[in-house]
């Protein structure tokens, strides 16, 4: 029930962000209305961080505890990580083209290290693949999720540590939250359209785990139902 | 709107995306309750 509420909440909240980020605030005097795209992609950007670093988070509690539930948070972390991650990637490509010019810079750091997480991140959910095991494949994730995770700060600081046509960091200090140099009806936007799409990540957060912790349930129990029709198949000695 | 075409694009994929994961989200639970359930 808590959860349904939590849905109807986030929906709610990225339903008005939606509406205030397209039609509300006004168009920025430089950047036209091309600068709306910002608040859901800084949003994006946010969440893919948040999931990657919960998955690297579960993947500690894995290898530490042995509790299939910190695999089934990692893996529902990583799903939807890679999903915020590839929005990220899209809204900055469309704010891209009519502000730089392009769609993508292949020399830009931020872009660039932005592209390799979700490349690690599609790897990470591939490689859990591999393997029908399930405690061997929970700890062969924890260790590519962690070191995947290297990548967090990297894409985070590319922009303060090499030069690229990507801006510093939106988000970057507390200072940059308490004294904004933009317009504060911006700054609320995007900080409404972040808390927003943090509720959407949480009731999704919770949703996905539910269904891993249902499939691995149904996978332990086809595992068992093998085990016995192959010792029943077994001739009596 | 100035580049309404890449403003809508953002939105309508982003917040599309997001409605369609969670739409194929409910359906894979549902089935995995459902398979719960029968068996």
């Amino acid at each position: 029930m808590r959860t349904r509420i939590l849905g109807f909440v986030a929906l709610g909240a990225v339903v008005a962000m939606t509406v205030v980020g397209l039609f509300v605030v006004p168009a920025d005097l430089n950047q036209g209305d091309a600068q709306r795209i910002m608040y859901p992609h800084v949003a994006s950007a946010w969440v893919g961080y948040l999931s990657f670093g919960v998955t690297a988070l579960a993947g500690i509690g894995w290898l530490w505890r042995r509790d299939r539930r910190f695999d089934a948070v990692a893996l529902a972390a990583a799903e939807i990580g890679v999903m915020f991650t590839a929005f990220a990637i899209w809204g900055g490509m469309m704010w891209g083209r009519p502000i730089w010019g392009v769609f993508w810079q292949w020399e830009d750091p931020r872009l660039i290290t932005t592209a390799l997480l979700l490349a690690l991140y599609v790897g990470y959910l591939l490689f859990r693949r591999l393997t029908d095991d399930p405690e061997r494949r929970a700890t062969r994730a924890a260790i590519v999720g962690i070191v995947a995770a290297i990548d967090i700060p990297i894409v985070h600081f590319s922009v303060e540590w090499w030069r690229g046509l990507h801006q510093t960091a939106t988000i970057g200090s507390p200072d940059r939250v308490l004294n904004p140099s933009a317009p504060m009806q911006f700054v609320a936007t995007l900080l409404g359209t972040l808390a927003a799409f943090t509720l959407a990540w949480a009731y999704l957060m919770i949703r996905r785990y539910q269904l891993a912790r249902a499939e691995a349930q149904r996978e332990e129990s086809r595992r068992v139902e093998r085990v016995m029709s192959a010792r029943t198949a077994e001739p009596a000695r | 709107m100035t580049d309404a075409a890449f403003v809508i694009s953002a939105y309508a994929v982003i917040i599309g995306g997001l409605a369609l994961y969670t739409a194929v989200l409910w359906r894979r639970l549902s089935a995995a309750r459902r398979d719960d359930e029968a068996r």
